[in-house]
């Protein structure tokens, strides 16, 4: 305890620079997921390329990706914007799917009634699909902030600074409560960043709780 | 391109091959430190995943438990046992294993409870009216039929822990996670470049590996009943 309270700036600082790092990737990933998630619910071919290649996305590893992106998107080695690019591929890699299945899930009925009580396609999608697919969706983006939140730390190992750097310089010292500071701090960052997203969700769906009557009848 | 390049040509190069340090040993080793991951993860998730999966207790825990494991940064459990365990470079095979097991273990208990979990009731309760005891109902029935999905929660736990098993290398372990942190304080990209492309052929590799085997498990009533699936 007395070591954070003596190192309280730089475990502020660490905390919002991994913060801003992780920030962007999850925002991202949602905003590019929906058009894509839907793409892939409508289009056979496009569901295919798509499902496909974030499962590719996905088995790339964290730090060789970091390694990389300078030499793909020209960026410099140490450019937090390679971290933030990862970060977004890997959270569209597990977006995509949790959209289209979301789409997927939508009753086929609420659907046919919304466009037989006259919505139009885009008036449909806003209105009928967006706002029934947003809980699973929510479901999704809760596992790719916490995958995200801890993913930051890796970047440590290529000197982008974020809590992992206690993980690296603990080692190096051999210094436990360090590692320790590291660890409970990205946890509850992550906890932080869940209970956030939830709220969001309560708010954006107020509807979920109001007619979740739904008992187990299994 | 020109990186790419030089990273291929580092790979094809026959003297970046041989001896203990070269790409032959690295991908042994890599293969090694992720199998025994592996098979300590499928010991303990496994037999709990179809516990679970079997008797409908303890799903909110597993879920629970899951996604909290899922927030613990692996670098930072890397490095805590590390200090903690004590071991030196010469036990730092323990502190990667359990890190890579705790990685492994939330998709495979997934894979296991989710596939039973989907069995139709009525296969299930068909077999029980039958005379299958508890035992022969989870053997002969649950198991075969789930047999797909829990071979996709260990393939989605291996391609996280191949990929992951680079981090084993910041313990002074061995493995292809050499190449990417020897290459980065001299800045030879084409050696790091080289451990990357390496480490992803060799998680999608094993990846398309294990999807011909979760294809080919599918029962032979299953795939007949519902055409086989994706």
């Amino acid at each position: 305890m007395r070591w954070v309270v003596a190192n309280w700036d730089q475990v502020v600082s660490l905390a919002l620079n991994h913060v801003l790092l992780s920030v962007l990737p999850i925002l991202l990933s949602l905003v590019l997921s929906i058009p894509l998630g839907w793409w892939a619910h409508r289009r056979r071919t496009a569901r295919r390329v798509l499902l496909s290649g974030s499962g590719i996305l996905y088995a790339l590893p964290s730090l060789p990706l970091f390694v990389i992106l300078p030499v793909l998107i020209g960026t410099q080695i140490l450019d937090p914007l390679n971290v933030v690019v990862a970060l977004t591929l890997y959270g569209v890699a597990l977006m995509v799917r949790s959209c289209t299945e979301a789409f997927d899930a939508v009753d086929a009925g609420v659907r046919d009634s919304a466009t037989a009580i006259g919505h139009s396609p885009g008036q449909r999608f806003r209105v009928v699909d967006l706002p029934l697919a947003g809980p699973p969706m929510l479901a999704g983006l809760r596992v790719v902030s916490a995958s995200t939140l801890s993913l930051v730390s890796v970047g440590a190992l290529i000197g982008v600074p974020s809590l992992g750097y206690f993980f690296t310089d603990g080692y190096t010292r051999s210094f436990l409560t360090e590692i320790i500071v590291g660890i409970v701090g990205t946890v509850v960052l992550a906890l932080l960043f869940d209970a956030l997203l939830v709220l969001a969700g309560r708010l954006l769906m107020p509807w979920v709780r109001a007619t979740d009557t739904r008992r187990e009848d299994r | 391109m020109r990186f790419l390049l030089s990273a291929l040509a580092w790979i094809l190069d026959p003297a970046h091959w041989a001896g203990p340090t070269g790409i032959g040993a690295r991908l042994g080793e890599h293969l090694l430190y992720s199998l025994l991951a592996l098979v300590l993860a499928t010991v303990i998730a496994l037999p709990l995943g179809l516990w679970i999966g079997h008797t409908g207790r303890g799903r909110a825990i597993a879920i629970g438990t899951s996604g909290a494991l899922r927030a613990l940064p692996s670098l930072g459990l890397l490095t805590f046992l590390a200090v903690a365990l004590g071991v030196g470079i010469n036990g730092a095979l323990l502190p990667s294993t359990i890190v890579l097991a705790v990685l492994a273990a939330p998709p495979i208990l997934a894979g296991a409870y989710a596939g039973v979990e989907g069995i139709d009731r009525d296969v299930v309760d068909g077999a029980r009216a039958t005379g299958f005891s508890e035992r022969q109902i989870v053997t002969a029935v649950e198991m075969p039929l789930a047999a797909p999905m829990v071979l996709g929660g260990i393939r989605s736990a291996t391609l996280q822990v191949i990929a992951t098993a680079t981090i084993a290398a910041y313990l002074g372990l061995g493995g292809l996670g050499r190449f990417i942190l020897d290459g980065l304080p001299v800045r030879d990209y084409s050696q790091m470049l080289a451990g990357a492309v390496l480490v992803t052929v060799l998680a999608l590799a094993i990846d398309g590996l294990l999807l011909l085997l979760q294809r080919s498990l599918v029962t032979a009533g299953v795939r007949a009943a519902t055409g086989v699936e994706t």
